[in-house]
């Protein structure tokens, strides 16, 4: 089933009726087409809104504005259980005093009229789902006996029995282990292969997003800045936020300009961009695209060697550099290269990104623009378009100018009354407030999930 | 005693020993004769000693208490309720009693007593269920309510801060009836509202009223009474129920009565259970509505003891000039039984059907 988010806006009222200012924009005019038994990851930091777009899908949460189609039906105003959705929360809330048997066979059992199963139709059904996420042998018992990975399967269970259109993931993976988190992923997987329904899934982990997502989302501040193919999206952000977010270990981002199609960080020139403006830019490296050579034109001092594994790091230094520290992954051979205390570094240029510095969106040079047009094209081709984010970029709220508001200082009763004495007495003699309350407007935790 | 070990004070313990351990020898050396203390060893000894038994020290009072008017009365009742004629004999100046099950089986025969048995079972069986469902659908109504949530909460808890006597005189008012029929001269508030719907009135607590129509009286004010402290109990029971699993169940299509049966009252049997167990226990303790109500004969005008509970029973064997401590003891005991008979049954119950 197709999923069609037209112009979604989630808009929670300031709890100050009066002060408008206190309201927060969860969701911000959000369009999204979302193909046909494809799984989608919604990707953000926490309190960009995605678990709210999610909620707003299953039908728990009202939309302020805009429009939400499964295929050409408009369900934007249908409760939830009409909606043919099935819901895993992110913990699970399986119902503690049901078995496992009971748990799956629950949402059955609601069904009314004509819809509704014989015994043994609805005790098949739970039985065929048990088999497909492999609990089946837990039936009898309760989800207080089962470990992370098994509740998280009963859920998913409980959520495909109805034989959802949309199945809605909420941060699936985040109650469990390392190891049972790449495990469940893949599960996920082919759970999703296997019944080829349209899954959504919320998460903060980039890497949980890139490893099974047909098609990722990024978001910031309920408004998309990406979305596309995984691996299209990490090789060709549109914006410093989704380069940034997106990568482990993350991209180095350095400040530099750009003059006469050559790129300079710091004093140095590192690299030919052709068809790149003068600019002041940020410059993203991602750790994998330094190459360590004796001639190379960016200058480092080396504070450390990580092995880690397969993976050989230089943790370096740059004057120019955003972060105190910069991460460039090189291979075993080149680690020779590596003497002394300062480290030369030649760049690749398909994995530097240049963002300009006033509105961080992505400058293209050379190669990348060939690129980055024939990645569109055949994203277009295969029905998932690209999307980015067009327009000034939301800012966290914390960039604007707070207000002071003078705040009279504490007193006890005693000096209130001398207070309201003396003002009396001398009216002129008014008090200065002292001083300005520290505002603390907690923006992120309201539209957090 | 653990706590010493992390005690700053261990060092005083330990110097304390060595003090005594230095005097023992220094007892022998010295034949018997017991050395003058100095002042400081004076001290560290009472600090040890001290640091030995504080915990001791502050418990104490609590102790004296308990043993006083919890431990003591106990082994008395036990006592008295084996002691034949205790208060005959004791009358009589005597000092040693027989002992055997005679009071026991005098309360049993008492026919007096075996109704007031059926009375407190007839009362507790009634009232509790009714009250316990009905506190629920409060409870649950102002869970679901936004605004005056608050007021409502604190109308539904006024019974529970009220004295009990003050309500039944309140209640006595309510379905009270002045005169005899047919030479009635006013109602009560409840007999004006059943005459303005065209019934007849009831003689619900007055002279020759019907051992039925009390019971009635009587419930009704039992059930109006509980309800406050279930309505807590089960109001803060719903309020810490994880709201995802209402979320869950509206997108599993539960409706709302399905919610409430399959959901709502599963998560909240340990409340509930919490709730039915107290309301049976305080049920067979029954005493002072039926007091507040009828005076202490318990019972209408012309026909007193006529609505005489367990605790009645007993409070009449130990006041006035007629008493009789033994049977007063027994009775005791067996109430103490019948209610641990029951509560082992409500666990027993719960095991199966409370999910923790």
């Amino acid at each position: 089933m197709k999923v069609v988010l037209q112009n979604l806006t989630k808009i929670f009222p300031s709890r100050d009726k009066k002060d408008k200012s206190g309201e927060v924009i969860a969701v911000n005019d959000f369009n999204l087409e979302i193909p046909d038994g494809k799984l989608i990851g919604l990707l953000g930091p926490s309190g960009c809104g995605k678990s709210t777009t999610l909620f707003m899908i299953s039908g728990l949460e009202e939309p302020t504005g805009g429009k939400i189609f499964f295929g050409d039906d408009d369900v934007t105003k249908l409760a939830p259980e009409n909606r043919g959705i099935g819901l895993v929360f992110q913990n699970y809330a399986l119902y503690p005093h049901m078995t496992v048997q009971q748990n799956i066979l629950f949402p059955l059992q609601n069904l009314k009229g004509e819809n509704r199963l014989s015994k043994e139709e609805m005790l098949k059904r739970a039985n065929e789902v048990a088999r497909l996420v492999q609990i089946d042998e837990y039936m009898n018992r309760k989800p207080s006996e089962l470990s992370g990975g098994q509740q998280q399967r009963v859920a998913i269970a409980r959520a495909l029995v109805k034989m959802p259109r949309v199945l809605l993931l909420d941060e699936p993976l985040s109650n469990l282990d390392a190891r049972l988190r790449l495990q469940t992923r893949e599960e996920i997987r082919r759970i999703q292969r296997n019944t080829g329904i349209t899954t959504i899934f919320v998460t903060h982990d980039q890497e949980e997003a890139m490893s099974i997502s047909d098609f990722i989302v990024v978001m910031k501040l309920g408004v998309i800045m990406q979305t596309g193919k995984p691996q299209w999206v990490y090789d060709d952000p549109a914006n410093l936020f989704v380069a940034k977010f997106l990568g482990t270990p993350p991209i180095n981002v350095f400040t530099g300009h750009v003059e006469n199609e050559k790129l300079y960080i710091g004093e140095e020139e590192v690299l030919d961009v052709k068809g790149a403006a003068d600019q002041e830019v940020y410059v993203g490296i991602r750790p994998e695209g330094f190459i360590l050579k004796q001639t190379g034109k960016l200058t480092c001092g080396i504070s450390g060697i990580d092995v880690m594994g397969r993976d050989i790091s230089i943790v370096g230094t740059n004057g120019s550099a955003m972060t105190p520290a910069i991460r460039a992954i090189i291979s075993a051979d080149e680690l020779k290269n590596a003497q002394g205390t300062v480290a030369k570094f030649d760049l690749k240029p398909h994995k530097v990104f240049l963002f300009n510095k006033e509105s961080e969106e992505r400058v293209w040079f050379g190669s990348q623009i060939e690129a980055h047009a024939e990645m569109v094209e055949q994203m277009k081709a295969e029905g998932q378009y690209y999307t980015t984010h067009t327009g000034p970029l939301p800012r966290e709220q914390d960039d604007k100018p707070k207000e002071d508001k003078p705040v009279e200082e504490k007193k006890g009763f005693i000096a209130k009354v001398k207070a309201f004495f003396s003002r009396k007495k001398d009216a002129q003699d008014a008090q200065p407030s002292e001083a300005a309350e520290p505002s603390e407007e907690s923006q992120e935790t309201k539209s957090e999930e | 005693m653990e706590m010493e070990k992390t005690d700053p004070a261990l060092n005083v313990t330990a110097e304390g020993a060595e003090v005594l351990a230095a005097e023992a020898t220094g007892e022998a050396e010295a034949s018997g004769k017991k050395p003058a203390l100095t002042p400081e060893q004076k001290k560290i000894r009472w600090k040890a000693f001290y640091n030995k038994y504080k915990a001791w020290l502050y418990l104490l009072p609590a102790i004296i208490i308990l043993l006083v008017f919890t431990v003591w009365p106990i082994f008395n009742t036990i006592r008295l309720s084996f002691l034949i004629d205790y208060n005959y004999q004791k009358q009589i100046g005597g000092k040693v009693f027989e002992v055997g099950f005679s009071n026991y089986a005098n309360v049993i025969q008492y026919t007096p007593f075996l109704k007031s048995l059926g009375t407190t079972m007839l009362l507790t069986v009634i009232t509790v269920p009714i009250s316990t469902l009905l506190a629920l659908l409060i409870a649950v109504a102002l869970n679901s309510i936004k605004f005056f949530q608050r007021i409502f909460q604190t109308i539904f808890f006024l019974p529970y801060v009220t004295n009990a006597i003050a309500i039944g005189m309140v209640f006595m008012a309510m379905f009270t009836q002045i005169g005899t029929p047919p030479y009635v001269q006013s109602y009560g508030i409840i007999n004006t509202i059943i005459k303005a719907f065209g019934g007849k009135p009831i003689n619900w607590v007055n002279q020759n009223s019907n051992y039925w129509a009390n019971i009635a009286v009587v419930c009704i004010y039992i059930i109006w009474n509980a309800l406050p402290f279930k309505i807590l109990v089960l109001l803060g029971g719903l309020q810490s129920v994880n709201k995802q699993y209402y979320d869950a169940a509206k997108v599993d299509g539960a409706s709302r009565w399905r919610t409430f049966w399959h959901i709502t009252v599963p998560l909240l049997s340990p409340m509930i259970a919490y709730v039915v167990i107290t309301g049976f226990i305080g049920g067979f303790k029954e005493y002072s509505s039926i007091v507040g109500i009828f005076g202490d004969k318990m019972g209408p005008y012309s026909a007193d003891w006529q609505l005489m509970t367990i605790v009645g029973y007993i409070y009449r064997n130990i006041e006035g000039s007629n008493t009789n401590q033994g049977r007063a003891s027994a009775a005791a005991l067996i109430l103490f039984a019948i209610i641990f008979v029951v509560t082992m049954i409500n666990l027993y119950v719960s095991k199966k059907k409370v999910h923790y």
